[in-house]
């Protein structure tokens, strides 16, 4: 119960997107500069954001088909509530984390109260969450937002290269997300959770509470990547959110977390997300059309998972 | 069990009635291709409408994303299934739904195809959509007129491989800034030597600034930017603002929501060619209604019009000014 990995599945990841920037940075010179980096980790911020709870929940052995879905109303609450309603932009940005944590812990409490599979809570969340964000919004992008909540897309420089407040936030939360997984209790229970929820409910552990906890936590990160997301367009998007559900699994997929819960460390999905963008940036670069990125994707997920079984069957 | 046995019972009691109903106001189908596109929300409204002021039924369905071809075949056969002689569809998948069709006009449905036609057009009985060739056309020739003497270094952001709305609007965008261009029946995207970098933008915001950062990745030296729509422009103006190259950079698209127009006032956009769907609706609406009269059918390819609009008129092309775009937009004014 030590939460560490074997070598191939920790390993993996990083070495696949050290060989992608390799390549790259060998075809294209403009891939290999500050600038250019910059904007893949932009890019990747709301997908990052998104998976940090969707690592979270799969430590778990669940998996949480809604996160997208719940970004996007989150993104149109906070965008309506500022700039329909006229509510100060700090205010008009926690009523929208409100709402996706809402949406967080009812998943949780279907879970854990009404003991349904994850698979099919997220499921009617999902659609639900989806056609409150069209009827709420009557499909109509909302548009001209106080400056003060985009203020996560203005950039900064460091030594030449403009990095956005957002990338920073992004690898803050992910620095935290590590910590506590690592060091805390509560992080350590959530991968006894995951590898055996029953022996941990035995050793006096509330594995409930746990995965509860998961749940909501789950929802925060995706009001936060609502902000992101709201931040990085300029507007509140209805259509927003409908890629990043299956884009985060598979960011943490990539990232070596198993889906069988338990097994995983949250950095690896930041890797699995920068993966992607790096491939459709680099890809761009040379001119080639951003459909391989799709490919490259879809083979990368099932080595994943692939070393994941393997390891597994070694372990066994 | 007892209770969804006593409804469906009372269903089928009641479905007689609701039949006959049917027969006195003549139930038209609209199916668009998903319910939450604006422009498809706005066609609905322009349908429902005509519908209202003439007295038939008005009844809607769509896929559920684009591409989603079963899931307007569904909607079509629920539609006959409850009456429609007349059905208004714009095909998601152009060849995949005429099977489909080929069905509904052997039980003398008339199918009238918006916005963009089945593939072969002739499938449906009528065609009403934008001339998307002409307007690629109109915006190529404005930003040729535009641009003047400063070298030409194109980046488009077009819609995905394959979609032959996107083919027209990229080949009609090339040909009217005179350069080598596939025809209007093309579905290959053209490539020339001034346009230095292509990506694809899903018709989606947070999509085509994410490709227009790429684009500007490759090159920074950019000139002009053709957009498939104005999701895309505004994704596109984003980029360059962040790059701080938005000053310079002539952009344009394609649409006409009024949130482009907006954008083209703002000088965030330079022009667009502005396409009307209420009014393919609406002539949709009336055609069905004269069908359900008469039994006449239309046929072949109307062009519901497309109008350029731009802040800054430019010598030899003709374009109506942002006041105009704005009364005649589709969206929230």
């Amino acid at each position: 119960m030590t939460g560490k990995l074997p070598p191939l599945a920790t390993l993996g990841p990083f070495i696949a997107l050290l060989a992608a920037c390799t390549f790259f940075a060998s075809q294209s010179d403009r891939f290999l500069t500050g600038g250019n980096l910059s904007l893949v980790l932009q890019q990747v911020a709301v997908v990052g954001v998104i998976a940090i709870g969707q690592t979270l929940v799969i430590l778990t052995a669940g998996i949480d088909l809604s996160c997208g879905m719940v970004m996007a109303l989150g993104g149109i609450v906070m965008t309506k509530f500022a700039a329909d309603y006229g509510l100060p932009a700090p205010l008009a940005v926690l009523c929208g984390v409100g709402v996706t944590t809402l949406f967080g812990l009812v998943n949780g409490l279907l879970v854990t109260k009404v003991k349904l599979p994850p698979f099919i809570v997220t499921l009617g969340t999902l659609n639900i969450a989806f056609a409150i964000t069209q009827l709420y919004s009557n499909s109509q992008t909302v548009t001209d937002l106080p400056p003060s909540m985009t203020a996560l897309g203005n950039t900064f420089g460091i030594g030449g290269t403009e990095v956005s407040w957002g990338t920073v936030l992004m690898l803050g939360l992910y620095g935290l997300a590590w910590f506590v997984l690592r060091e805390t209790a509560s992080g350590r229970h959530v991968y006894a959770v995951g590898n055996n929820a029953e022996a941990t409910r035995l050793v006096g552990i509330p594995t409930q509470r746990v995965l509860l906890g998961v749940y909501v936590m789950a929802g925060l990160f995706y009001g936060i990547a609502s902000l992101l997301s709201v931040a990085r367009t300029g507007v509140g998007d209805p259509n927003a959110g409908q890629t990043e559900n299956l884009d985060a699994i598979t960011a943490v997929v990539l990232g070596g977390t198993s889906l069988f819960g338990g097994r995983g460390i949250v950095l690896g999905s930041l890797v699995g997300a920068l993966i992607v963008g790096i491939f459709r940036n680099g890809l761009t670069l040379m001119g080639v059309s951003s459909i391989y990125q799709v490919l490259v994707t879809g083979i990368l997920v099932i080595l994943a998972v692939a070393a994941d079984q393997m390891s597994r069957r070694g372990t066994r | 069990m007892r209770q969804p046995t006593r409804i469906a019972l009372a269903t089928l009691l009641l479905a007689p009635a609701g039949f006959a109903f049917a027969a006195d106001a003549p139930a038209i189908g609209l199916i668009t291709k998903t319910e939450t596109n604006p422009f498809f929300v706005k066609m609905k409204e322009g349908a429902s409408e005509a519908a209202k002021a003439k007295g038939a039924k008005l009844l809607s369905g769509a896929g559920k994303a684009d591409g989603d071809n079963a899931g307007q075949v569904t909607a079509m056969e629920n539609m006959i299934a409850a009456g429609a002689k007349t059905i208004l569809i714009t095909p998601s998948d152009s060849k995949a739904i005429v099977p489909a069709i080929k069905k509904a006009r052997d039980k003398g449905v008339l199918i009238i195809a918006l916005d963009s036609p089945a593939d072969p057009a002739d499938a449906t009985d009528a065609l009403f959509a934008t001339d998307n060739y002409k307007a690629g056309v109109l915006i190529g020739q404005y930003a040729k007129a535009a641009l003047g003497s400063t070298p030409a270094k194109i980046i488009t952001l077009d819609l995905f491989p394959g979609h032959p709305v996107g083919a027209q609007r990229h080949n009609g965008f090339l040909k009217g800034f005179g350069l080598a261009a596939p025809d209007a029946k093309s579905n290959e995207l053209g490539k020339a030597a001034e346009v230095v970098c292509m990506a694809d933008s899903f018709g989606d915001q947070a999509k085509g600034q994410t490709a227009m950062e790429n684009c500007l990745q490759k090159s920074p030296d950019v000139t002009v930017v053709y957009t498939i729509n104005e999701p895309a422009a505004a994704g596109a103006y984003n980029a360059l603002k962040k790059a701080g190259k938005e000053k310079g950079v002539i952009i344009v698209s394609v649409d006409g929501g009024c949130q482009g127009i907006k954008d083209v006032g703002a000088g965030r956009i330079a022009a667009t060619s502005q396409q009307y769907p209420l009014k393919m609706a609406a002539m949709g609406v009336d055609a069905g209604i004269e069908y359900a009269k008469s039994g006449k059918k239309p046929s072949g390819y109307t062009d519901t019009g497309v109008t350029l609009i731009a802040a800054k008129p430019v010598a030899g092309v003709d374009s109506k000014d942002v006041k105009t775009g704005t009364e005649l937009c589709w969206g929230k004014k």
